[in-house]
């Protein structure tokens, strides 16, 4: 039977939104799952070691920008035996569609996990375009 | 992919097991069979001293609840489930990375665990588990006498 194949490997930022950062840290790129309800947009980004005081969220025009910062994980005075992952900084920047009501973002971080509700703009929301048939 | 234990490559006492178990190992990777099993949820980082061992794993977003933490001998296991977000109708997901589902994982130790003595904490979605070392197992200074 084919096993569904789940990627848990952190995956290390290339060069993080070609710029270069001051802090010489590893980047990581967080996990996210977006889905779209009637009213807004939500993300949902795993950031581990991230508090609510260390995400950074910024919106300039349509790029929404997600910054966290993590603090060096190592224990003074103990060896690591073994290591399967590193800490570092994570940063993720998304595209987002025009239609993002800038003034109500809500974000919520709790055990890690970065919570964003992009609510749309009233223009935006209710749609529906009548299909006529032609005979 | 070589799991925890391998540290014990260091000793050199039934390095013909360890060599068996390093070829098996490293036939199995170039076989392709290795990616299911080759990382495993979640990772963990494990520090000693002579005293504890401090096992870290990074777990985003779980229900402490939930969490399951057994210890016997030198295995210490960690279980538990991360419950995926139900959609309502008419909610469609634009991308899906996370993964939320049921793991188990379990370590083995460099030394045999006081069981009363474990303290595990969650902050920030990073699990800390503090084990301390059995009293009986713990290293003993032996004093050299002048003759």
């Amino acid at each position: 039977m084919e096993k569904e194949k789940v990627d848990v490997m952190k995956q290390q930022a290339q060069t993080p939104l070609e710029t270069e950062r001051t802090r010489n840290r590893r980047v990581y790129v967080p996990k996210a799952d977006i889905y779209e309800t009637k009213n807004s947009i939500v993300l949902i980004v795993d950031m581990p070691g991230v508090d609510e005081q260390a995400v950074d969220i910024t919106l300039e025009k349509n790029i929404l920008t997600i910054t966290g910062n993590v603090e060096p994980g190592a224990l003074a005075g103990k060896t690591l035996v073994y290591s399967e992952y590193d800490t570092g900084d994570y940063q993720r920047a998304f595209t987002i569609s025009d239609e993002i009501d800038q003034d109500r973002i809500e974000a919520t971080v709790k055990n890690g996990v970065l919570r964003l509700v992009l609510n749309k703009a009233e223009k935006a929301k209710v749609k529906k375009i009548a299909i006529k048939a032609d005979r | 992919m070589f799991g925890p234990g391998v540290w014990r490559f260091g000793r050199l006492t039934d390095s013909y097991a360890e060599m068996s178990r390093l070829r098996n190992e490293i036939n199995r990777l170039f076989s392709g069979a290795a990616h299911p099993f080759a990382q495993a949820y979640p990772a963990v980082n494990i520090w000693v001293d002579e005293q504890e061992a401090i096992v870290t794993a990074e777990l985003a977003g779980i229900d402490p609840e939930k969490l399951d933490i057994s210890v016997q001998g030198d295995n210490l296991t960690l279980s538990g489930s991360r419950e995926p977000e139900t959609l309502q109708e008419n909610e469609t997901y634009h991308r899906k990375e996370r993964n939320g589902s049921r793991f188990a994982r379990t370590l083995q130790l460099p030394f045999r665990i006081d069981a009363n003595g474990i303290d595990a904490r969650y902050e920030k979605g990073i699990l800390k588990i503090t084990a301390p070392r059995t009293a009986e197992d713990k290293p003993r200074k032996i004093s050299i006498k002048a003759a």
